[in-house]
């Protein structure tokens, strides 16, 4: 039985789906965060017309976990810290900024020879080994047992560390807020680093996502990861299309499907800050994670160095043991 | 022992502790570069230093001196333990310095494992080996420096 799920989906069946819903892996993994599977999105990109009723969703949604900075700023040293202020244009909704957490990227590209404009939602991947969580050196960005990769605001420094490992730049900044000014506002720190949270606490309570419960054209579906690359590779067999974020930075919890192949995309997409690419993102953690094979291995080195120790360390004592046999 | 083997020794000594020290100072170079610090105070823009604004290279590189550091104490556990442990014992000082580095060995093992794919680590669990990590960090610096001023070794006669 498929235990994915879309607004339709969820809403069609009424209790009877309830019932349903109660009984599959994907119940399971909705109410409660502590499930060792892993949730993924799939985005049929196809289906979004762009009306961005999931970005005004997700606005509305995330409202409470928005900043709300104190002014004047401390004066921060040295010099080359850089401000960034967006409590003054939080209407901005064409890019990812720390009051808009999801926006639809536009493209223009050639669909069985006919020119199309393609939309498509764009928020952070929620990385299967996240870079912005494992390279945190805080703790402040976590990974939930279902997936989600999110940053504590009460414990953010917004040193942006997050945003310079994330292969798409995802976390955006707001100075003025946060555990910093509380601590050496002036020397360490910087605000506070805002993405997706994959609606953590609607999830946890077994709501759907607010971007995906108000989407119109069930864009997106949520469900087990293996099971949403398995529903992707359905649709990319059934309209001869492509898939982003299966592999890309090691796997990614955002999966999307496409008639037309990403390089095309990217390529044809506007890019700058807070606009995230579709190209390709080799796995960055791979190599520390090759590394931690050495770490296994040091230990034995170290006692192999010692080796001519130990054998004379034993010889010694045997030598010792017939020098007293001898007496 | 002639004087001759005596000298060779202790030059090997010498190298030995020089290139532990080494190892030390650029897993703590490494570890402090975890934290976004050098490129804000300018320490990146030294040439030559550029690459400690590099999040991915000096994770990298802590990763492979904290292995040649667990091979090193290791070693050097295993030669305490076989050879000088029947003339020396640890100072005061020198158990303070193997409790903190074995600490550092112990909250760094787990951190390399929680940066395992697929392993997920309650959050405050994550938050108290950062920190732990840290402040035994300062611990073995406050400990290098005392050291230094007091001339105390790590190990004393028996």
């Amino acid at each position: 039985m498929s235990t994915l799920l879309s607004r339709r989906a969820f809403l069609r069946g009424g209790v009877a789906a309830a019932g349903t819903v109660a009984a599959s892996p994907v119940a399971k993994a909705l109410p409660q965060d502590n499930t060792s599977e892993q949730l993924a999105t799939l985005i049929d990109i196809q289906r979004c017309i762009g009306c961005e009723s999931c970005v005004e969703a997700c606005r509305d949604s995330n409202q409470t976990k928005f900043p709300n900075p104190a002014k004047p700023f401390p004066k921060m040293y040295p010099n080359r810290v850089p401000v960034e202020d967006w409590s003054e244009k939080q209407d901005v909704m064409d890019r990812l900024t720390p009051y808009n957490w999801l926006f639809i990227q536009s493209a223009y590209v050639d669909v069985n020879g006919e020119e199309t404009e393609l939309s498509i939602p764009r928020r952070c991947m929620h990385c299967t080994n996240p870079p912005c969580v494992k390279l945190c050196p805080w703790g402040a960005a976590q990974q939930l047992d279902n997936g989600i990769s999110r940053i504590d605001a009460d414990l953010c420094l917004g040193g942006s560390k997050c945003k310079n490992v994330c292969p798409w730049q995802i976390p955006q900044r707001q100075t003025g807020t946060g555990l910093y000014l509380d601590l050496l506002p002036s020397l360490a720190g910087n605000g506070v680093m805002y993405k997706c949270d994959r609606c953590h606490d609607r999830i946890a309570e077994g709501e759907l996502p607010a971007c995906i419960d108000a989407c119109p054209e069930d864009v997106q579906t949520i469900g087990p990861r293996d099971e949403i690359i398995a529903e992707a590779h359905r649709i990319a067999a059934d309209i001869d299309g492509y898939i982003y974020g299966e592999h890309e930075n090691g796997g990614t919890n955002t999966i999307y499907v496409s008639p037309v192949p990403f390089e095309e995309i990217n390529r044809a997409m506007e890019g700058g800050k807070g606009i995230p690419h579709l190209g390709a993102a080799t796995n960055r953690m791979e190599a520390a994670e090759n590394l931690a094979l050495a770490m296994v291995i040091a230990p034995f080195a170290g006692l192999a160095a010692a080796a001519g120790k130990i054998v004379k360390h034993f010889k010694s004592g045997i030598d010792q043991g017939d020098a007293n046999e001898t007496k | 022992m002639k004087p001759n083997s005596t000298t060779a020794t202790q030059s090997s000594s010498r190298w030995s502790a020089t290139f532990n020290g080494g190892i030390l100072f650029l897993l703590m170079l490494t570890g402090f570069a975890q934290m976004p610090i050098f490129k804000r105070y300018y320490i990146a823009d030294i040439p030559g230093l550029g690459w400690l604004a590099q999040f991915y290279v000096t994770h990298f590189l802590h990763y492979l001196f904290a292995a040649i550091f667990v091979a090193i104490a290791t070693y050097k556990t295993a030669e305490y333990m076989l050879e000088k442990k029947q003339v020396w014992k640890l100072s005061p000082r020198g158990y303070l310095m193997v409790l903190t580095l074995f600490g550092l060995i112990f909250t760094g093992g787990l951190l390399v494992i929680r940066n395992l794919s697929g392993i997920y680590f309650p959050a405050s669990f994550i938050i108290a080996l950062d920190i732990g990590h840290l402040l035994l960090v300062f611990g073995l610096m406050a400990g290098v420096a005392y050291g230094l001023f007091s001339k105390t070794g790590w190990l004393a006669r028996r």
